[in-house]
């Protein structure tokens, strides 16, 4: 049994992405037909619960059903999340899809059933031995017979189950599958063909626009309907509970509408204090606490130590801040619906719709469309209740896009973290016992069919979002489980020798949404772990490098750090540079590591930097990442993604933090949510690729956005001798720490 | 509502539309064309960019009635997937895409500075491309997308 399934065997469970099971309905997961058909003339369509949202997925899985089918790859029409068609595969979520449909199971096992289905059919056609024919360019060839996939099935089903003992093809004889193949969908997407969900036009179609409360937790108090009467355009003021919204025929007449409707709000509680929030953070009460992991000695081997070192780190609220207004469309006839969403989970839409519609769920149909980039929980699933709920209203298609405002107000913020860090070194300087505590804020979640309360529409409409179950103290920690890197790295039941491990999180009541948001909790964790680790290096005046090595055991991360440091021309000596300027440009490096996950991706970033020590700006020059996610699918939609991951966490690293004043959220549209653009001084990035054909698929599509900024973190330590503890990394913020240092 | 002349791609189109809404909604909602796109409606991201006499613009605060009866250019008036423009063709080429919600932003806005200095260099690339937000942050190909047409000398 490997590391991997070990773990899954143990009950791994990725709390930030609830699973909720298998919507009722749904096609059968072992049915080889859910997943592969062959027309009669031999055209090969596969079914896919994963959608492709930017990150490549949909190119790599046409070309898994090519290669496992040996069909060739411009043959394969692959659909994707519809729930009149596909399997149900929970959420496009988490780096989850690699490992779904990759391994021994789901799309991949279904190619390779499929194949060996049709080779078994040919042998009994043809008359020859199973062994004596192989699958090849769609027909099954003998050394002198060849008959076509269409004909061998006749446009018939399977009528078979998923084979576990069915082969995967052997990696090295691979011709599809683990190429550069380029993605399919950008040749229209550049020439302005491609359909996103924003695009979507149903014939008869209206336009909605929401009013959404002036504060978190105010509720409707009147609408002054009279305020609009006579503007042009206006269909219908549709208000249920706390939720308004206006229809018109077209979108600026709606925007209009919307604007100048009279609402009367009765407001919320007050907000808790943006200053100093790290420390309202743990002084929050209830508390929800879990024990991720307790050796049972820590507080002893502390008292041991001939060294203490302690460390706090804070992370803000963040946003997903997808680029597009987050947008669906509803037509919603009597009893019956059909949605377009650019959700990342559309069975749960199909049910959560059902229930705020009052419709069975076997008559409401969601397709996914891809929105803009969401890298997490965006406002695409609020935004289709929006939909749903005014096209049930005016009993016509309707079309809604989120205001910027409205998505950056309300959507589902990725989770602020406070985190404790200490550890306890023995004479040598070893670590010998590590412990961590966090408190992390939450309110709502991914919605599902009894939770659609957990976004902004769910609970306007009524719905209270999943409740919060304070518990405290804590249950015994059970089996390992890393839960989004709570544990370090450097733990024993993790990836290395520190056997006294403690690691206890309190969750505690947020006043915002919150929601999974592209490497949800693990780049909080991995940013507190690996500046901490940097913090002991540097005290040591060890290299960071080679304390990092001292302290790890398993190879892939071993490999990962090494082949980093490598391409990197790593310098071994301590951090802070000996040599580093008084004025002037200062330049870092700065190393992390992290086996994501545990066990789903294992990684590697070195980032050079320079620092203006004037300004406090930071300025990026190059990038290094190493990245093993077992066998490489598309190396170069693994480098894409590799590379957009490092940008986009240097670009939260560096700028972005939600803000809020008494009543509300402040940070609503670009000028005040700093994002990096593409104008910025773009860096040099460089990936290395470590692919292992003999290992599991994992992901890669979170793996350096979870690394940079503790890398950006130590370089900046490198460069001028200052500790950043809080993100993001500001000019202001810089400068205060290299004034502190100094 | 008043009747405007639109002139997009080369072809004119009359709209009966409130003068004052922003021409993106003309040209997305009247139109339905797919290439401008919403994304922030002030102006700060690019995802609504199109070219009005040379210059890139963003079409969410351009009232339509401003723009009537002047050529438009939208992303799709540049190339098709059969015969895509030469930035179009080097964003394919290079995978300098993720998501591609930008790319009217990214492409148009390229077009915009290499139409008028075919030889610009990466500083000037950048601070053309300083108003664009890709939230992918698929930055590195972009810029490197660009640089590949300017050096070919193919930007018209």
């Amino acid at each position: 049994m490997n590391r991997r399934t070990f773990l899954a065997a143990a009950g791994v469970m990725f709390v930030e992405f609830p699973s909720f099971g298998q919507v009722p309905g749904s096609p059968s997961m072992k049915a080889l037909d859910s997943w592969v058909a062959i027309g009669a003339d031999g055209t090969v369509t596969a079914y896919s619960g994963k959608e492709e949202l930017g990150q490549g997925i949909f190119t790599a899985q046409a070309q898994l059903v090519a290669e496992e089918l040996c069909v060739p790859f411009a043959k394969v029409n692959l659909i994707t999340c519809d729930t009149a068609l596909t399997p149900d595969q929970a959420h496009t979520s988490g780096s989850q899809s690699h490992p779904a449909n990759f391994n021994h199971g789901n799309l991949a096992l279904a190619c390779a059933t499929a194949r060996e289905a049709l080779i078994r059919l040919a042998s009994a056609k043809l008359g020859v031995p199973v062994s004596e024919l192989s699958a090849v360019n769609g027909e099954v060839r003998s050394a002198s017979k060849k008959i076509g996939y269409g004909e061998l099935l006749g446009g018939q089903k399977f009528n078979l189950t998923l084979d576990p003992n069915a082969k995967r093809r052997d990696p090295k004889t691979w011709t599809v599958l683990g190429k550069p193949i380029p993605r399919t969908d950008i040749p229209d997407i550049v020439t302005g063909r491609f359909e996103f969900v924003q695009n979507v036009r149903v014939p008869g179609m209206l336009h909605g626009r929401v009013v959404r409360p002036p504060s978190p937790g105010a509720k409707l108090a009147s609408v002054d309907g009279t305020s609009i009467s006579g503007m042009p355009g206006v269909v219908k003021i549709v208000t249920k509970k706390d939720f308004v919204g206006v229809v018109a025929e077209k979108p600026w007449q709606a925007i209009q509408a919307a604007q100048k409707l009279k609402v009367n709000w009765t407001p919320g509680p007050a907000l808790p204090p943006f200053a100093g929030f790290a420390d309202h953070l743990k002084k929050q009460q209830p508390t929800r606490d879990t024990r991720l992991l307790d050796s049972g000695d820590v507080d002893q081997k502390l008292a041991s130590a001939a060294t203490v070192m302690k460390g706090n780190y804070y992370h803000p609220y963040q946003m997903h801040g997808s680029v597009g207004g987050s947008c669906a469309v509803a037509d919603v006839q009597g009893d019956k619906a059909t949605i377009w969403s650019g959700t990342q989970g559309v069975w749960y839409q199909k049910s959560a719709c059902a229930t705020l519609l009052g419709l069975k769920p076997a008559d409401v149909h969601v397709i996914f469309r891809r929105g803009s980039g969401c890298y997490g929980l965006n406002g695409a699933d609020t935004v289709t209740y929006d939909a749903a709920v005014m096209s049930q209203a005016v009993g016509k298609p309707v079309r809604v896009q989120l205001s910027r405002a409205d998505e950056m107000a309300w959507e589902n913020f990725g989770h602020a973290y406070a985190l404790e860090e200490r550890v306890g070194l023995d004479a040598q300087g070893n670590i010998i016992a590590w412990d961590h505590e966090s408190w992390s804020p939450t309110l709502g979640n991914r919605p599902g069919p009894s939770t659609p309360g957990n976004v902004v529409t769910g609970t306007l409409l009524g719905y209270a979002p999943e409740p919060f179950v304070p518990r405290s103290p804590s249950p015994a920690a059970g089996a390992f489980n890393n839960n989004s890197n709570g544990i370090p790295s450097y733990a024993g039941a993790g990836c290395g020798n520190v056997k006294s491990v403690r690691v206890l999180v309190h969750n505690v009541r947020s006043a915002f949404f919150t929601g999974p948001l592209r490497s949800p909790a693990r780049l909080q964790n991995t940013f507190a772990h690996e500046c901490f680790m940097d913090e002991i290096a540097a005290r040591l005046k060890a290299d960071p490098l080679e304390y990092r090595l001292r302290h790890l055991s398993f190879f892939r991360l071993r490999d990962a750090l090494t082949e980093v440091a490598k391409a990197a021309n790593w310098q071994k000596r301590p951090s802070p540079n000996p040599k580093r300027p008084k004025t002037g440009m200062a330049p870092g490096r700065g190393i992390a590591v992290v086996a994501y996950e545990g066990d789903n991706g294992y990684a590697a970033l070195v980032a050079e930097i320079e620092v203006d020590l004037a300004t406090g700006r930071i300025v990026t020059k190059r990038i290094v990442v190493s990245n093993d996610s077992g066998p490489i699918s598309n190396p170069d939609g693994m480098k894409n993604q590799i590379e957009g991951g490092a940008l986009q966490g240097l670009s939260r690293a560096l700028g972005e933090e939600v803000t809020w004043d008494e009543t509300k959220v402040t940070s609503v549209h670009w000028g005040n949510y700093r994002s990096l653009t593409l104008g910025m001084q773009t860096p040099v990035i460089e990936s290395v690729l470590i692919n292992r054909p003999e290992e599991e698929a994992c992901g890669s599509g979170e793996t350096s956005i979870t690394l940079i900024q503790a890398a950006i973190g130590n370089a900046i330590f490198d460069a001028t001798g200052a500790r950043l503890r809080e993100a993001p990394f500001t000019p202001a913020r810089v400068l205060a720490a290299i004034k502190a240092s100094s | 509502m008043s009747a405007i002349t639109l002139k997009v791609n080369g072809q004119t189109h009359q709209v009966d539309i409130d003068p004052a809404t922003p021409l993106l909604y003309a040209l997305s909602d009247d139109l339905g064309l797919r290439g401008p796109k919403f994304g922030c409606g002030l102006g700060q991201c690019g995802a609504c960019t199109v070219i009005v006499r040379g210059e890139a613009i963003r079409s969410c605060v351009i009232p339509v009635a401003s723009v009537a009866g002047v050529e438009i250019t939208t992303l799709e008036g540049i190339g098709t997937p059969e015969h895509p423009h030469p930035l179009q063709a080097a964003i394919i080429e290079l995978q300098a895409a993720q998501c591609g919600y930008c790319m009217s932003g990214v492409i148009l806005s390229a077009k915009a500075l290499l139409d008028k200095k075919p030889k610009a260099q990466k500083p000037e690339i950048e601070r053309a491309l300083q108003g664009i937000l890709c939230r992918c942050f698929t930055n590195a190909r972009i810029v490197k997308a660009i640089e590949k047409v300017r050096s070919t000398g193919e930007g018209k």
